[in-house]
């Protein structure tokens, strides 16, 4: 069974958020979504500065399987993205909650994680698909 | 494994024999700034190790015409070679491109009979032969959506949905034409969720494409029903021939309500495909899309066939090549058709269903999952492994790989997405019962395997050439340069 962190919010399209001090969010994908895919050969991230709705495309991820869209949970400007998965995308799959995370928001509107799932939600999710 | 022709080489070997124009080429044509000053780094080889390497290359092949071939959603159904030899006659071979009408009255009624029975058998007004491949087919219908909403000042537009097992051609074919791609769902039945087309659907919409039967295996049940929506919103319906091999002769994309489509006739009308081309990719349309269509098409004069050109079609998108299309291809499909015959073309649709049916049943009876456990397949149809794989940890790569031991090619694997651990299974109209019987006891003996000896189906294969490869490592670190063996990288 995948990790589900408690702490985290989730989409239902397998990311991750997690609301840090100064209203600046970190994203990336789930445990679960990098397993589906399995070895992640290739990342692209955002641009900083770039302006994001909650939903749009905000990168790719692309495995040996499939190549998928990353989408940006809630809205906000890109500040920071995590350069070192260009050189090693492998980063996503070993550690998917920390070294492997993708890009950082200045989040527009902080109630948007509201209507992210909780860590429960987003399990039934998983195994809904993995039905 | 055998070596690579790079670690053959060994300086100063040669092929004189070979080289053009002999040992002093022709190179005072070129202007002087143009030509390199140091020669290029080939491997160094002599003639005979040349012929004699890539021979024994050949003799590798894994191919349809040395083994089954199931892999969803290609088609790779036996080639007549009839329809390649009614193809190769000398007055098609030795026609020059440019030759006139006059002196191409044989080939000109041929491509215009072929434009004929196309649109016949898809229940479309009007057809043109010109675009190259499945791609330029595509990219050529959108093209003509694009042209008649611009011609009606209908400006807003521009978006196209696409529901999201489609193939990846499909929006990547609608963001080349200019259009914002809008993803909708399909339900746990494989049907589009009518309601996901309902909120998508609005007066920016262009188009709906949609592949039926679908990349889930299945017939689209409400196409009616989408296709009048999509009608009232103002938009059109793009049909993906990718799967036209399950319906030809027995139900026609035209009378489900689609304003236009491509045919890939390299894979439903009898060319050889998955080795990077030729093909051929003809759009077949309504008549109110007409106008638009690309040049050059065969039409019939008074004085004979002829070619109508952007004169004549003043809206067309354009010519997609220097020629009209690859006319070897077209030819091969031509005779292709006439060897089934009407009668014959509904064959192809009933055996490749039959197949694909039989082969879900038995493989459901020697325990797989099927993902659609409730709908009849079409001429394809998806078995998830994921029980397999959470049980044994043997995953669908793993399958995949063990198959090409007991001499099948693997299925397609891991497409669509949406379904995990998932094989997309299209055994085609030209197997046997024999041939697909086979396949059935291989699945059963690896499942088999997986409980029993998982390891020996992961590091699978054994029997082949080359065996398990770092494709991970292939996607990083893609190296396919030669560089000379005293070389310092």
């Amino acid at each position: 069974m995948s990790q589900i962190p408690a702490e985290l919010k989730y989409a239902s399209t397998h990311e991750w958020v997690r609301l840090e001090e100064g209203g600046i969010a970190v994203v990336g994908i789930t445990d679960h979504a990098q397993a589906a895919l399995g070895d992640i050969v290739f990342v692209e991230t955002p641009e900083v500065g770039t302006t994001v709705a909650a939903g749009d495309e905000a990168g790719v991820v692309e495995s040996v399987k499939a190549a998928s869209d990353i989408y940006a949970p809630i809205a906000g400007e890109v500040v920071e993205v995590n350069a070192a998965l260009e050189d090693a995308p492998e980063t996503v799959n070993n550690d998917p909650y920390g070294d492997g995370w993708f890009f950082k928001l200045k989040v527009s509107d902080p109630s948007e994680l509201d209507a992210l799932l909780d860590a429960d939600a987003y399990r039934e999710v998983c195994e809904a698909e993995d039905h | 494994m055998s070596e690579l022709i790079f670690e053959r080489s060994k300086p100063g070997r040669q092929a004189r024999a070979q080289r053009p124009g002999g040992e002093e080429a022709p190179l005072h044509q070129i202007p002087e700034g143009f030509l390199r000053q140091t020669p290029p780094a080939m491997p160094e080889a002599s003639e005979m190790q040349v012929v004699r390497h890539y021979t024994n290359l050949s003799r590798k092949n894994f191919s349809i015409d040395t083994h089954f071939y199931p892999l969803g959603s290609c088609t790779m159904k036996y080639n007549p070679r009839g329809a390649h030899k009614a193809a190769s006659l000398p007055g098609f071979l030795q026609r020059h491109p440019l030759a006139p009408p006059s002196r191409s009255q044989g080939v000109l009624s041929c491509l215009y009979h072929l434009q004929e029975i196309i649109a016949d058998v898809t229940g479309m007004d009007g057809v043109s032969l010109a675009p190259m491949a499945g791609a330029q087919g595509e990219y050529a219908g959108i093209a003509m959506i694009r042209g008649y909403h611009l011609s009606r000042g209908d400006t807003g537009r521009n978006e196209v949905i696409v529901p999201v097992n489609a193939h990846g051609t499909n929006p990547a074919t609608a963001t080349m034409c200019g259009f914002k791609v809008v993803e909708i769902a399909v339900n746990k039945d494989g049907d589009v969720d009518l309601d996901a087309l309902d909120a998508a659907l609005g007066p920016k919409t262009a188009a709906l494409m949609l592949t039926n039967p679908s990349t889930c295996g299945v017939f689209e049940r409400n196409i009616r029903e989408i296709a009048d929506k999509v009608h009232a919103a103002g938009g059109l319906l793009y049909y993906d021939g990718a799967n036209l091999n399950a319906i030809l002769g027995k139900v026609r994309p035209g009378d489900m309500g689609f304003d236009v489509m491509h045919l890939n006739l390299h894979k439903t009308f009898a060319t050889p495909h998955g080795g990077g081309g030729p093909g051929a990719g003809p759009v077949a349309f309504v008549e109110r899309l007409r106008p638009f269509q690309p040049t050059p098409v065969v039409v019939k004069a008074e004085a004979g066939y002829r070619w109508a050109d952007k004169r004549d079609l003043p809206d067309s998108i354009g010519n997609l090549s220097a020629f009209m299309g690859n006319a070897g291809i077209l030819l091969r499909a031509y005779a292709y058709a006439l060897m089934l015959g009407r009668e014959g073309m509904v064959r192809v649709a009933e055996y490749a269903t039959l197949n694909a049916n039989y082969m879900a049943v038995k493989l459901k009876e020697a325990g797989f999952r099927l993902a659609y456990p409730n709908r009849r397949a079409s001429h394809e149809f998806i078995v998830t492994l994921a029980p397999e794989l959470k049980e044994t940890g043997v995953s669908a790569m793993d399958f995949a790989k063990r198959l090409l031991d007991f001499g099948f090619h693997a299925p397609t694997t891991y497409f669509p997405l949406l379904v995990p651990e998932c094989f997309l299974i299209e055994p085609t109209e030209t197997e046997s019962i024999d041939e697909i019987d086979g396949f059935v006891e291989a699945m059963k003996t690896i499942r088999e395997e997986a409980f029993t000896q998982p390891d020996r189906v992961k590091t699978a294969p054994h029997t082949t050439p080359v065996q398990r490869l770092d494709d991970v490592k292939a996607a990083r670190e893609l190296n396919l340069k030669y560089v000379p063996a005293d070389t310092a990288i």
